[in-house]
Formats: C-alpha cells, structure tokens, sequence
C-alpha cells in the first residue's frame, strides 16, 4: 500500500511538474539572456534608504508610478504577473529569500509628467515606500509636450517624492524603432538624465537597452508583427535588468563589498 | 564644415554671376546628411557630423540657405526693386509651403497605414500617436497653419517663416549690415530670457524656434552681403583657427562621452550642469559656436577654386546642393519610405545599408534629371529670368 501511494504521488509531483515547464518556460524563456552590459546599469547616484532598509528591518516597499509601458495589455492572462514590475519584485525576492519585499504598481495612463505631479504627495502619504521608481516621459513624447514644462514637472515631481522620504529611481521610454519617425523620444531622453543628474537619482536607461538588445539581435523589436510572447519576454528581462540596478545602486551587491 | 565664403577671394562671385560651388557642395552635404539622420541608427549614420560634436546638418542647411537666398534675392533688388524682389521671394515661399504640405500628405498616409496594420502589445501605448487620426479635421487644419508638424518635418516650416522675413531682412541689410546682424543677435538673446516661442498644436512649441534660428539665416544673409569679406581678417589669423580646433576638439570629447556612457565619469559635473541641456529647438549658443568653427576652418583650407569641386566624384554632392528644396523633400520622403521598408522586411544591418546608399543614389538621380530639366528640357522657356530671381542660381533660394 505504502509504496502505491508513493508511487501515485511520485506521479502527480511528475505531472504538476510536466504541466509546470511549459508555464514556466513561457515566463523565462531559457533561450533568452536578457544580457546587459554593465555601462548601461552603472550609476554614481545611491539608494541609501534602500540599502538601510534591507540591511536593518529585512522589508522593503516599493511603489511604481508608470504609464502603459508599465504594463502589458490587460487583456491578457498573467498580464500583471508578466510585466516588469512584478519581475523585478520576483527577481528580489530570489535574490533576498529573508527579506520581504512589497511592491505595489500605479499605473497613470495617458497622463504627462506635469499632470502626475499634484496627486503625488497623497499617492505618498498612503503608500509610504522606501523606493519609488518613477517610469516616465512617454505621454509626454508622444504629446511633444514643451522639454522645459517637462523638465519643470520632472524636477517637481522628484523633489515631491524625496520629500515624501523615499529613495527614487527614473525610468525613461521604451526603445521603439516603429514609431522613431513619428515620436521625438531624445530631447526627453536628455532632460530625464539631466534631473536624474541634478537630484543625484540613479536613472534606468531603458531606451539605451532595448536598443543596445535591438541591435544585438536579442529581441526584434522592429517588425509589425508580434503576440504578446515578445512582450512578456521583454519585460522579462526589463524587469532582471532592473533588481541589478537595484541592488548595484544600493550597494547590496555582495560581489561589490568584498 | 560649412562652407562660406569668407576667405578673402571668396566673395568675388557677384560681379561674375559664377556659381560659388562650395555653398552647393556642402549643402549637398548636409541634405545627405539629413537624409541619413532620419533613418533610424546605422553604419552611415557614424559618419554624421551630429556624433562629432555640438551642431548637425540643420545648422549647415539654415545657414547657406540664408547666404544663397540673400545673394539671389539681394542682386534682384538692387536690380528689380524692392516689390519684384518681394514677390519673388514670396512666389519661393508659396512652392516651400506646397512641398511641406505634399510631405505632411504622405505622411499621413505613412501613419495611417501604420495604425491600421501595425500590432505589438509591447508598444501599445506609443500607438497612442495615432490618436490624431480621431480628428482629422482639426489636425489637418492644424498642419496647414504649420501647427502641427510630424517628427522629422520642422525644417520647411522654419524656412518658411525665415523666408517670409527675407524682404525686410535684405531691405534693412542694404542700409546698415551692421546694424541688421545686431537686431538679429539682440532678438536672438530675447528669445533667450523672455522665452520667446512659437506654440504647436496639439501641444509644445516650435521644434525650431524661428526667433533663435533666424540668427543663422540672417548672419548667413550678412556674410553673403559682404560681411564674409569683411570678416577675412579674423578669419585667416591664426589665433582664430587655434580657438576654433580647441573647441571642436573640446566638442568632440563631450560628445565621445554620449556614446560611451562608460567614459562620463571624466566629465566635471559643474561643466555638465552649466552645459546640459544643449537646446536644439533655441539654438544653443554651443552650437551656434560649433557650427562657426567648423565653417570657418572648412573656408580656411577649401578655398573657392579646389579643383577638387569640379571633380566628378563630388558631382553628385553639388548637384544635390543645387536643387535642395526639391532634393531635401525627397529626402524626407525616402526616409518614411526606407523606415516603412525596414519595418515590413525586418531587414538586418544588411538591408539598412542598402536602404540608405540606394536613398542617396536616387537622390543624386533625382537632382541630375532636375538639372537636365534646367538645362535642356526647359530651356527656351524659363532662359531670360535667369540672372534676376531665379531661385536656383548660386545654389538656389531653397
């Protein structure tokens, strides 16, 4: 009997894992690298709260503030699961098994960075998080908002988020070769790593790495033509990219203190 | 990497009515070099100046255009008047309006044909570009009043404006040179502390504000009218070359560290917070300095007569430079066209060099049929008005 019953639950661990694979291997594809050189997440700013709060109280919360870049089509199973915010909290997770980390997503869509800056001191007060990672400059890209309302909105929005008491990553547009011709993405580009520079906040090129993956053939971002698969894997390794730039700015990286 | 005539002899053409053909030369160059800038990033695009230093190929184009555009205009007021004058320049405003109107057209149907075909979940929210096309009627209105402008197709609108402000610009320039370069530096600085703008539609302002870059226009309207000459002094000191390579080379190290991010630790950030951002829209004084140094070395060590310029290799260059209006909306036009074939082949590496060398070889066609058309085809038609306004002489009015 007794080894019956092994045997039926040797098989069902066989089975759950057999129906597992697949699920899994849609998430992470093993094929893909998600390979970044090391320049593009290097940054001088630091995230002292962050370093403080998982040293000392193990926990971390954070908030991102995004529009739909920041999300993948909703629509779509797992589209939450799969989208960079929630890669980066697993790919933490993994990394600090003893530490919790919360992370709770805001998404404003079709809203520049002037028109997300007043609601912020409330977004704030509710949420308390120690990180806020703020991914911006799309709307206003799209809309050619003026660069110097834009910089003024951007400037208020960290010093807003600062005073709130949290440490602040910027995250910059998607690399999006399709629309070059019809979005001026660069002048934002340019003024998001001049706050960046100004507040002494570390800022996510993720611009200059998709495009550094375009180029080196790791994802085709250029044709028409795609199922959310590309999504899913990009956002996959945007969200990878981004706990090393995490723990590199924190100064959490095991490898760096030694 | 302009071009003008400044060198002592340089300013002779007038009397002689001859082509001042490094004017033609490096605006071919700078409509190439648009060209290749509208692309997205590729092998050729290394070889644009924009990734050397503080000014690209707009300020080159601005510049001779307001040079070719004074010379042209200006013999035809001395020798027309002041209202034939006028009415020539406004006929050449009335094509450059036309030919920005036939882009914004293809555009549209650029754009159009994207929205409809295009579907990537990843980019949902760049599609958001596409909203314009629930009102059509407001935002086509809007483009023909200049407001609305796609991304790429802000120069004509600039030069159409500059063009419309010829007129008084020449009228002021035969009273006092002097006196007009000054008024355009003092509006040059008041667009810069009173934040002087043109609005666009939906939103933002001009891409080019016309109120900074008229600087470049009018000071290439002065150098045509005899400032040039006038400058040959300062020019051909030596000190003025060892200023000028000082500064491209302390350009070219600045901009070594946008493309290699990992060398931007050498830079001092005071100088990166007194220097960024480098406005293109209000023609930042580093690159208005950019594109004087550059011109004034190219006038130091390419004198007007380089046999070079009749060699047949830089042909196609000048006859380029020689139809611009009509070569730079070709440009605009093989731009989309190269993007769209790019996009529906997902071509590699491979294709994209293809695609840009083909752009400029039919560019190079294109402008010697044009001059063919000149030169033969029409050539018992338009032969008489060729020394008062036509806007081709010297390199064109466009």
């Amino acid at each position: 009997m007794k080894s019956y019953s092994g045997l039926v639950l040797g098989l069902i661990a066989l089975a759950g894992f057999l129906a597992a694979v697949p699920a899994r291997a849609e998430e992470t594809p093993a094929s893909v690298s998600c390979e970044v050189p090391d320049y593009l997440l290097a940054t001088e700013s630091a995230l002292p709260k962050v370093e403080n709060a998982v040293k000392n109280k193990h926990s971390l919360d954070i908030l991102v503030i995004g529009s739909r870049s920041s999300t993948i089509d909703s629509t779509v199973n797992n589209s939450e699961v799969a989208a960079y915010p929630s890669r980066l909290q697993a790919a933490l997770k993994e990394k600090w098994p003893s530490v919790a980390v919360n992370l709770s997503v805001e998404i404003q869509a079709k809203k520049t960075a002037e028109e997300i800056v007043p609601g912020l001191a409330k977004l704030m007060e509710g949420k308390k998080p120690i990180l806020v990672i703020w991914q911006t400059g799309t709307v206003d890209a799209i809309r050619s908002v003026d660069t110097e309302d834009f910089r003024t909105a951007l400037d208020e929005g960290v010093v807003a988020l600062q005073e709130a008491g949290a440490d602040v990553i910027l995250i910059n547009p998607q690399y999006s070769p399709r629309t070059e011709t019809m979005i001026s993405a660069p002048p934002y580009l340019d003024n998001m790593r001049v706050v960046a520079q100004q507040h002494d906040v570390p800022l996510f090129d993720r611009f200059a790495i998709m495009q550094h993956w375009a180029e080196s053939g790791e994802f085709d971002l250029f044709s028409a033509y795609h199922g959310v698969e590309l999504a899913k894997r990009v956002h996959n390794c945007i969200g990878q990219a981004l706990s090393r730039f995490v723990i590199d700015a924190a100064h959490l990286n095991p490898a760096q203190q030694n | 990497m302009i071009a003008i005539a400044p060198a002592v002899p340089a300013i002779a053409l007038p009397a002689a009515g001859e082509r001042e053909l490094r004017l033609d030369l490096f605006r071919g160059l700078a409509l190439w070099l648009i060209f290749i800038d509208h692309l997205p990033p590729n092998l050729l695009t290394w070889l644009t100046i924009r990734n050397y230093g503080f000014s690209d190929a707009t300020e080159i184009f601005i510049f001779i255009s307001g040079y070719t555009a004074a010379f042209v205009y200006g013999r035809a007021m001395r020798e027309a008047g002041f209202v034939v004058a006028t009415a020539r320049i406004l006929r050449r405003v009335w094509q450059i309006y036309v030919a920005h109107v036939f882009l914004f057209t293809i555009f549209l149907a650029e754009i159009s044909y994207v929205a409809t075909s295009f579907e990537n979940p990843l980019y949902s929210e760049e599609m958001g570009i596409m909203d314009f096309l629930k009102q059509p009627d407001i935002t086509i209105v809007q483009a023909l009043l200049l407001r609305f402008r796609p991304v790429n197709m802000d120069v004509l609108p600039l030069y159409i404006v500059l063009m419309l402000f010829l007129p008084v610009i020449l009228w002021l320039i035969k009273r006092s040179p002097d006196l007009t370069l000054g008024l355009s530096v003092a509006l040059y600085a008041a667009t810069w502390q009173f934040d002087l703008y043109l609005s666009a539609y939906p939103n933002g302002v001009w891409v080019f504000n016309p109120f900074a870059w008229q600087l470049l226009f009018v000071f290439g309207a002065w150098c045509a009218q005899g400032g040039a000459q006038r400058m040959s002094r300062i020019l051909s000191s030596p000190i003025t070359l060892w200023i000028c390579v000082a500064y491209l080379l302390f350009a070219f190290l600045v901009t070594l560290t946008w493309y290699w991010p990992q060398l931007s630790y050498l830079m001092p950030r005071r100088l990166e917070q007194w220097m960024y951002p480098i406005s293109k829209t209000d023609l930042d004084v580093l690159r208005f300095a950019h594109f004087l140094a550059l011109a004034a070395i190219t006038v130091r060590f390419l004198p007007k007569d380089w046999p070079g310029l009749k060699s047949p290799w830089l042909r196609p260059l000048i006859l380029c430079g020689q139809h611009s209006l009509e070569i730079f909306c070709l440009g605009v036009f093989l731009a989309f066209a190269g993007h769209f074939l790019l996009a529906e082949l997902s071509g590699g590496a491979g294709l994209h060099f293809v695609i840009s060398i083909s752009g400029i070889l039919i560019m190079s066609a294109a402008a010697w049929l044009f001059s063919w058309y000149k030169h033969n085809a029409d050539k018992s038609g338009s032969r008489s008005k060729g020394t008062g306004g036509n806007a081709d002489m010297a390199g064109g009015g466009a």
